[in-house]
C-alpha cells in the first residue's frame, strides 16, 4: 500500500488525498465487505472473536476458491458452467471410491485433483479449438457430468468418505497461538489467494488480461490465445475439485452439495467487479465478492430473514451491485 | 475442410449453375443443420425402437412426440428473441412456475379471463423489470436475469408451498382438445411460432432485432431506438414463458411451485434455440431453427423413454449432442467465412 502511494506522490499531494485516491481506485467490493462485516459486528459483536471470524472464512473457504478459479475463465472472457456439478462429481466419486477406507484417501485426493484438471482441459480444448462459446460447452458438460456420475453410483450416493478425507475440510491446525486452531480450509483459501494474485501479477496475468481483452490483438502480439484460455478452464477445474474436497469435508456426502455453486461462484466474481466479457478486474476482487456474498448469508440469517425471503433479497443485492458498478464505470469514461 | 476446398477451387460466377437451389438452402441458411440432424435422429429413433419392439412412426406416437413439445417450444420461441437481440434470459424455469400459480389461484375465484390476463400480466411485469435493468442500468443480462429468478424464487417460497388453485374445466379441457389427430396445443405452438416468424422478418421490429443483436453500437448509430427494441424482446420472452406456464396449469389442472425448475427450461430453452442454430452472441438465426431443436430433443426424448434409458444416461446423451451441435455450427460457420473472404 505505502509503496503505490509514494508511486503517487507527485499527483496526490496530502495522505488525505492520497487515501480517498487509493480508496477511489480500488474496486468498491472492498468497502462492501468491509461495510457487511461491520454490520455483523454490530449486531453481533462475538463475531470478531478469533474463532467466530474464522468459522466465517471456514464457511467461505470454498465459494472462495471456487470464484478464484472462475475468475480465471471470466477474464478470459468465458463462463465456466460445469463448476458446480464437477464439485458435486467430485465429492460422489470420493465416497464411492474410498468406501470408508484410509488407506486409499490420498491417492483418491491425487485422482479427484486429475480429474478436476482433465474436466478443465476438456472444457478449454473444445471451447478453442472446436470453437464452442464456454456458455455451451460447459452447459453440455454440466449436463455429462451429473449424468456420468450417477449412472455410474445408480441414482443415489454411494460408499462413505475416510475420516482422513474429511480432516482438510473440517479440522485444522491445533494449538496455533491465538487463534486456537487455524483450520485447514482457511490455509488452502489463503494459498489460493495468494498464489492467485501472484499468478495474476506476472507475465502469464497480463497475457491473460490481454487475451479476455481484445483476443484479436492478443493473437497478433505473440500471445498463445487458445493455450492461456485453456489454462484458465484447467484451473477452473482444479479449483472446483479442491473446493469439492472441502465441502465433502465439512458437508458430507449428497446428491445436491454443488448444486447452483455454478452460478455463485459467477456471481462473486460479477459482484467483485470483474467484468463478464474479460479483460478487466482483479482476482483479489473476486475473492472479496465471494467472502461479501458469504457474510450476506451471514447477515440475512442473523438478521432472521426467512428462507424465501433471502433468495429474493440476495437476488436484488446483486442486480443492484452490478448496477452501481456499471454506473460507476460509466462515469469513469 | 472437403466442402470448402472444392467450393473454392470452382469458379464462383458458375457456383449457382452448379449447385441447385436445395443445396443452397442448406449450405447457408443457419437452421439447415438442425433440420438434417432431426431427419437423421428421427430415422434412427425409427429403426432402433422398431427394432426393440416398440412403435415409432404412428400417428399416437408423433402426436405425444409433438405435444411433449408444446411446452419447451412455448419458452424456445422467447428465448429466440431474446438471444437474438444479443441477451438471454435465465429467470423463465421460475416465471413459468410463477405464471401457473398466479394464473390456477386467480382463476379459481375470477374465471378464465382474470386468470389468463393475472399470469400474462407477470409476465409482462418481469419481462418489462428485465429489460429495464438490463438497458437502463446496464446489468449484465445473465446477471440480471439470475438476479431476477432469485427474486421470483423467493416470491414463490414466500406465498406458496405446494400445488395450488384451480383452472377452469374449460381450460384444462384445452390441454387435451384434439381436431382430429392435432391436439389443440400444438396449433397453439405453431401459431406462436408463426408469429414470431412474422414477426422477425415481417416487422420492423424484427429486422431491428436483428441489427440489435448483430451490433448494438451500429444499429444505435443508424437511428434503431436500442434500448426499447431489447426491452420488447424482454416483455415477449416472459409472456411466452407465462404462456407456457398456463399451459402446463391447464395440462396439470393447478398450478406448482416447481414445474418450471423441474422442467429445466431456462438452459433447455437455451439449449434448443442454440441447437437451432441461434449465435449465442446475437444476430444469427431464427425461430424456425429454435423449432427443430425444440423437436430434436423431442424425438431423443421420446427414444429414450420408449428404449428404457437410464435417465443419467439420457442426460450425458444430451450434453455430448449439445457440445456436438454447437461444434458443427461453428465449423460451419468459420467454413463460410473462409468461402467469402
Amino acid at each position: 500500500m505505502s509503496a503505490y502511494a509514494a508511486f503517487d506522490g507527485p499527483v496526490a499531494g496530502t495522505s488525505r488525498e492520497r487515501l480517498l485516491n487509493a480508496l477511489k481506485s480500488s474496486a468498491p467490493i472492498f468497502l462492501v465487505l468491509f461495510g457487511l462485516l461491520t454490520w455483523i459486528a454490530i449486531i453481533q459483536p462475538s463475531f470478531l472473536e478469533p474463532q467466530v471470524f474464522l468459522a466465517y472464512l471456514k464457511r467461505s473457504a470454498p465459494l472462495a476458491i471456487l470464484a478464484a478459479g472462475q475468475y480465471f475463465v471470466i477474464v478470459a472472457a468465458g463462463f465456466d458452467l460445469s463448476v458446480g456439478s464437477l464439485v458435486t462429481v467430485t465429492v460422489v466419486v470420493a465416497a464411492r471410491l474410498i468406501e470408508g477406507d484410509p488407506a486409499k484417501t490420498w491417492p483418491v485426493v491425487a485422482l479427484l485433483l486429475a480429474l478436476g484438471a482433465t474436466v478443465g482441459l476438456v472444457n478449454g480444448l473444445i471451447t478453442t479449438r472446436l470453437h464452442v462459446p464456454s456458455f455451451i460447452t460447459t452447459l453440455g458438460m454440466l449436463l455429462i457430468l451429473e449424468g456420468a456420475v450417477f449412472l455410474w453410483t445408480d441414482g443415489a450416493p454411494q460408499g462413505a468418505l475416510s475420516e482422513e478425507f474429511r480432516t482438510v475440510g473440517r479440522e485444522g491446525i491445533e494449538g496455533f497461538p491465538v487463534l486456537e486452531t487455524l483450520p485447514y480450509s482457511v490455509i488452502l483459501f489463503v494459498a489460493v489467494g495468494v498464489a492467485g494474485v501472484l499468478a495474476m501479477r506476472s507475465n502469464f496475468g497480463r497475457k491473460l488480461l490481454a487475451v479476455g481483452d481484445n483476443d484479436r490483438a492478443a493473437a497478433l502480439s505473440g500471445v498463445p490465445v487458445q493455450r492461456m484460455r485453456t489454462i484458465a478452464f484447467v484451473l477452473s477445474g482444479l479449483s472446483a475439485a479442491v473446493a469439492g474436497i472441502l465441502l465433502g469435508g465439512f458437508a458430507g456426502v449428497s446428491a445436491q452439495v454443488g448444486q447452483g455453486l455454478e452460478f455463485e461462484a459467477i456471481t462473486a466474481v460479477v459482484l467483485g467487479g470483474v467484468a463478464l466479457g474479460g479483460g478487466r478486474g482483479s482476482i483479489a476482487a473476486a475473492i472479496a465478492g465471494a467472502l461479501a456474498l458469504e457474510a450476506l448469508f451471514t447477515l440475512l440469517n442473523l438478521q432472521g430473514v426467512s428462507g424465501a425471503l433471502e433468495d429474493a433479497v440476495q437476488g436484488s443485492i446483486i442486480i443492484a451491485a452490478v448496477a452501481y458498478a456499471a454506473y460507476r464505470t460509466r462515469g469513469t469514461r | 475442410m472437403k466442402l470448402s476446398r472444392s467450393a473454392a477451387a470452382a469458379p464462383r460466377a458458375t457456383l449457382p449453375s452448379l449447385r441447385g437451389r436445395v443445396t443452397d438452402w442448406s449450405r447457408t441458411a443457419p437452421s439447415a443443420p438442425v433440420f438434417k440432424a432431426l431427419l437423421v435422429v428421427f430415422a434412427l429413433a425409427w429403426l432402433v425402437v422398431s427394432l426393440d419392439g416398440g412403435s415409432f412412426l404412428t400417428v399416437d406416437n408423433v402426436v405425444n412426440m409433438l405435444q411433449r413439445s408444446v411446452a419447451l417450444g412455448l419458452v424456445a420461441v422467447g428465448q429466440t428473441l431474446v438471444i437474438l437481440a444479443g441477451s438471454l434470459d435465465l429467470s423463465v424455469a421460475y416465471l413459468i412456475s410463477l405464471s401457473s400459480l398466479v394464473g390456477a389461484s386467480t382463476m379459481e375465484d375470477g374465471g378464465l379471463v382474470v386468470g389468463v390476463a393475472a399470469a400474462l400480466g407477470v409476465g409482462v411485469l418481469v419481462g418489462l423489470a428485465n429489460g429495464l435493468v438490463i438497458t437502463k442500468l446496464k446489468v449484465n443480462a445473465f446477471i440480471a436475469t439470475l438476479g431476477m429468478a432469485l427474486i421470483l424464487k423467493g416470491v414463490i417460497d414466500f406465498y406458496w408451498d405446494g400445488p395450488a388453485g384451480a383452472v377452469t374445466e374449460g381450460f384444462e379441457s384445452f390441454g387435451y382438445t384434439r381436431f382430429g389427430p392435432v391436439p389443440a396445443s400444438v396449433l397453439l405452438l405453431a401459431v406462436v411460432v408463426g408469429l414470431a416468424w412474422l414477426l422477425l422478418h415481417g416487422t420492423r421490429f424484427g429486422s431491428s432485432l436483428y441489427s440489435v443483436g448483430g451490433s448494438e453500437e451500429v444499429s444505435k448509430l443508424s437511428g434503431v431506438r436500442t434500448d426499447r427494441v431489447k426491452i420488447a424482446a424482454h416483455i415477449l420472452c416472459s409472456v411466452a414463458a407465462a404462456l407456457t406456464g398456463l399451459f402446463l396449469a391447464s395440462r396439470l389442472g393447478s398450478g406448482t411451485p416447481l414445474v418450471g425448475t423441474d422442467g429445466g427450461y431456462d438452459l433447455e430453452s437455451i439449449a434448443a434455440v442454440v441447437l437451432g442454430g441461434t449465435a449465442l452472441a446475437g444476430g444469427r438465426g431464427g425461430v424456425i431453427g429454435t423449432l427443430g431443436g425444440v423437436l430434436l430433443l423431442a424425438v431423443l426424448d421420446n427414444a429414450f423413454n420408449q428404449l428404457e434409458v437410464d435417465s443419467f444416461l439420457k442426460d450425458v446423451v444430451r450434453g455430448a449432442i449439445i457440445i456436438a451441435a454447437v461444434a458443427l455450427y461453428a465449423r460451419r460457420s468459420r467454413q463460410a467465412g473462409e468461402l467469402t473472404s
